[in-house]
């Protein structure tokens, strides 16, 4: 567990909505509920002050409805942060925000190195002493490895292969230094075999599962927070002794997003080992 | 081009790095490769010793042609393996005719590659010592000895944007290679002399080219007329020689001797020193070898049978010439383009007792070209290889013998067709 009070970045939805289309996910013509959404994002900023976090909140911006997606803002490495450089430009316009709210929490803030795309926590995730990155679908393997050489951790890229798991949150979601949950279909064979030889305990999801965003679950503590409608997942996290939590995030769903993507943890997620043996700095 | 000049294969030199290992990204990429059809050599490989060290690979990927390695770098692209060359040559007008300017690109007789505007230019005209140039309104590169550079051709310099493929022999050159052994006179001849009899044939065969690079004692030791049937059953295509080889050939044509010692005798002959001098006067007197032949001045030999059978031929003149032949040719820069531009489609070369003109020919033959040198004089064959064409496979023997036997060897190889 961390010393201090597990720290998030939130954006709230005040101008989210389906203003274009980058994923398998989003349709135009079929909009999210304003009212709904913004009800599903304060409901799910509740679960996570109750579950003891602090969070704090990027100011919404007019025309980018993506903001709400905290996650891709950046990589969190300690005290640094490794900036996005969405892929779409449709997104591009969100890095300077971003930014601005890192450093105003403290962070030292760097560009990704070289010219490649890289969209944050949503494509790199801890597990233990490795980093692991999802690449192919929004971000380069390259840009990756360029990161790994700047922190000094070990990479292990993770090619996405299915476009409806188009960032590594979506499909992949550590639980503990040797814990996390996963949608083996998103992975091909290599991706697999990476995760069962490094990832010593791994449960799988079922797909109709996956396609309600289980992997893309918030873990603060031993507690799991997911969308609603992952019953299966629920009874095995509490088989291994989490405590899972559900909330609804439908309209959130509509763009390719859940309870991961709403969430940015600037002080090291659970499953990373820097996060636990870090001096109490945030 | 040569018949067995080396497939022109397309190939990029890529490089991965990070934890290539863990993340099996290396093996994927190796994977990818051989699947989309490509083929691929690490060149050098660095493992990481723990868990925060980076390990990376350089691979060279090869494919049939550049669409299809275009198709197989875009896809290892992706997973993060990536050219390592990424500069053009660099290019330096020559400022005066017959220099290059300074710090140019020295070649090898390996086959060499050098990149402008984002491509990888084959370089033809493949031959050590000379510049590259790119020819401006084709963008072809190509090989350009120093004394035929001109002012204002482009010429690379620098070794960047540059790279050479190192001749790697194909199986079907294994049997060949055996041979390529530091030269020694202890070698089985029998097994030598049946290769080179084999190449030969196939190289016939085959429809490539040979050439023979050959000296005076091929007359000397009464050779000659072994040296006439290879060329009437056209497993010559071209002799290189000097005035030496034709005049004592000629001689011996017309009046049975060579420098004065009549062949089939062994004794010397009277007035026998002058006859190489009259057999050369005749021919000045014909007008060149060729009208010789016509006029019925000569009837037989190795210059008889080039004539006769129209076998391409290049005599090349030295300082302590008599006479000489109204063929040869005395200007030694005229004589290297002659023969630079003859040996372009030459695919095996026989190289049998001569030293100078073995060596001017080996600087001037690529590196994937097979050469037999033969000599008396071990130190004929090191000397070839000291100066750079080490595709030389060398033969220590007699040159009567080995011709003997060689000839003896291709019957069989015809007897049995």
């Amino acid at each position: 567990m961390n010393s201090t009070s597990p720290h998030i970045l939130m954006c709230p939805p005040d101008h989210y909505g389906i203003e274009y289309e980058i994923n398998p996910w989003m349709s135009t013509a079929r909009q999210a509920d304003h009212a709904t959404a913004v009800e599903q994002w304060l409901l799910l900023r509740q679960v996570l002050v109750d579950c003891g976090a602090k969070i704090s909140e990027v100011p919404p911006v007019a025309g980018l409805p993506d903001l709400v997606f905290t996650a891709n803002a950046a990589i969190i490495y300690r005290q640094q942060a490794v900036l996005a450089r969405f892929k779409h430009e449709q997104r591009q316009g969100e890095e300077p925000y971003f930014r601005q709210a890192l450093e105003s929490q403290g962070f030292s803030v760097s560009e990704a190195p070289g010219d490649f795309s890289l969209e944050g926590a949503g494509d790199a995730l801890f597990c233990g002493e490795t980093l692991f990155a999802g690449y192919r679908l929004r971000s380069d393997a390259l840009g990756h490895q360029q990161i790994g050489a700047m922190l000094g951790v070990r990479v292990l890229p993770l090619e996405l292969v299915d476009p409806y798991y188009y960032h590594l949150d979506t499909c992949f979601c550590p639980l503990a230094p040797d814990a996390a949950i996963y949608f083996p279909p998103a992975f091909d064979d290599y991706g697999q075999r990476v995760l069962a030889e490094h990832v010593s305990k791994l449960i799988p999801v079922e797909e109709n599962e996956a396609r309600c965003f289980a992997c893309n679950a918030v873990v603060v503590g031993r507690t799991v927070v997911t969308n609603s409608g992952c019953p299966q997942l629920h009874q095995q996290l509490r088989q291994a002794g989490y405590s899972p939590q559900e909330t609804p995030l439908s309209e959130f769903v509509k763009a390719g997003g859940s309870a991961k993507c709403l969430t940015l943890r600037l002080d090291g997620e659970e499953a990373a080992a820097w996060a636990n043996t870090r001096t109490a700095s945030s | 081009m040569a018949q067995n000049d080396p497939t022109p294969l397309a190939v990029e030199e890529v490089e991965v790095r990070g934890h290539i290992i863990d993340s099996l990204i290396l093996p994927k990429v190796l994977d990818c490769i051989t699947t989309a059809g490509g083929s691929f050599h690490i060149k050098n490989i660095s493992i990481g010793h723990d868990r925060a060290d980076p390990s990376f690979a350089v691979i060279e990927v090869r494919a049939a042609t550049n669409e299809s390695l275009q198709e197989v770098l875009a896809q290892i692209a992706d997973h993060g393996a990536v050219p390592t060359a990424s500069h053009d040559c660099q290019l330096v007008t020559a400022d005066i005719d017959g220099a290059f300017p300074e710090g140019f690109y020295s070649t090898t007789n390996q086959r060499t590659e050098v990149r402008n505007s984002g491509k990888w230019l084959p370089v033809a005209e493949q031959e050590m010592d000379c510049g590259v140039t790119i020819d401006p309104p084709t963008s072809a590169a190509r090989c350009v000895p120093m004394s035929e550079v001109r002012q204002g051709m482009p010429i690379v310099v620098g070794h960047l944007g540059t790279r050479v493929f190192p001749h790697e022999r194909t199986q079907q050159e294994q049997a060949f290679g055996f041979m390529s052994s530091a030269v020694s006179t202890e070698k089985p001849k029998g097994v030598v002399i049946r290769q080179i009899a084999k190449s030969l044939f196939e190289n016939r065969q085959g429809g490539g080219k040979t050439l023979l690079v050959g000296g005076p004692a091929i007359v000397h030791t009464g050779s000659g007329n072994l040296i006439c049937e290879l060329l009437r059953d056209r497993y010559i295509d071209k002799l290189f020689a000097g005035n030496a080889l034709a005049t004592h050939d000629i001689e011996q044509s017309i009046f049975g001797t060579s420098l004065g010692v009549n062949i089939d005798e062994g004794s010397l002959a009277d007035t026998g020193h002058e006859h190489h001098l009259r057999a050369i006067n005749r021919v000045r007197r014909a007008g060149s070898i060729a009208n010789a032949v016509e006029t019925g001045v000569l009837q037989s030999g190795i210059m008889y049978e080039c004539v006769k059978n129209q076998v391409e031929f290049h005599l090349s003149g030295s300082i302590r010439d008599d006479g000489p032949l109204p063929d040869v040719i005395t200007d030694a820069l005229e004589c290297q383009r002659l023969m630079r531009r003859s040996i372009r489609d030459v695919t095996f070369c026989l190289m049998i007792a001569t030293t100078l003109h073995s060596i001017a020919v080996g600087n001037l033959l690529p590196a994937w070209v097979n050469v037999v040198c033969v000599d008396i004089n071990p130190s004929t064959v090191i000397k070839l290889s000291d100066r750079g064409s080490f595709q030389t496979v060398g033969l220590v023997t007699d040159v009567e013998p080995f011709l003997r036997s060689l000839l003896a060897e291709i019957r069989r190889l015809e007897g049995e067709q």
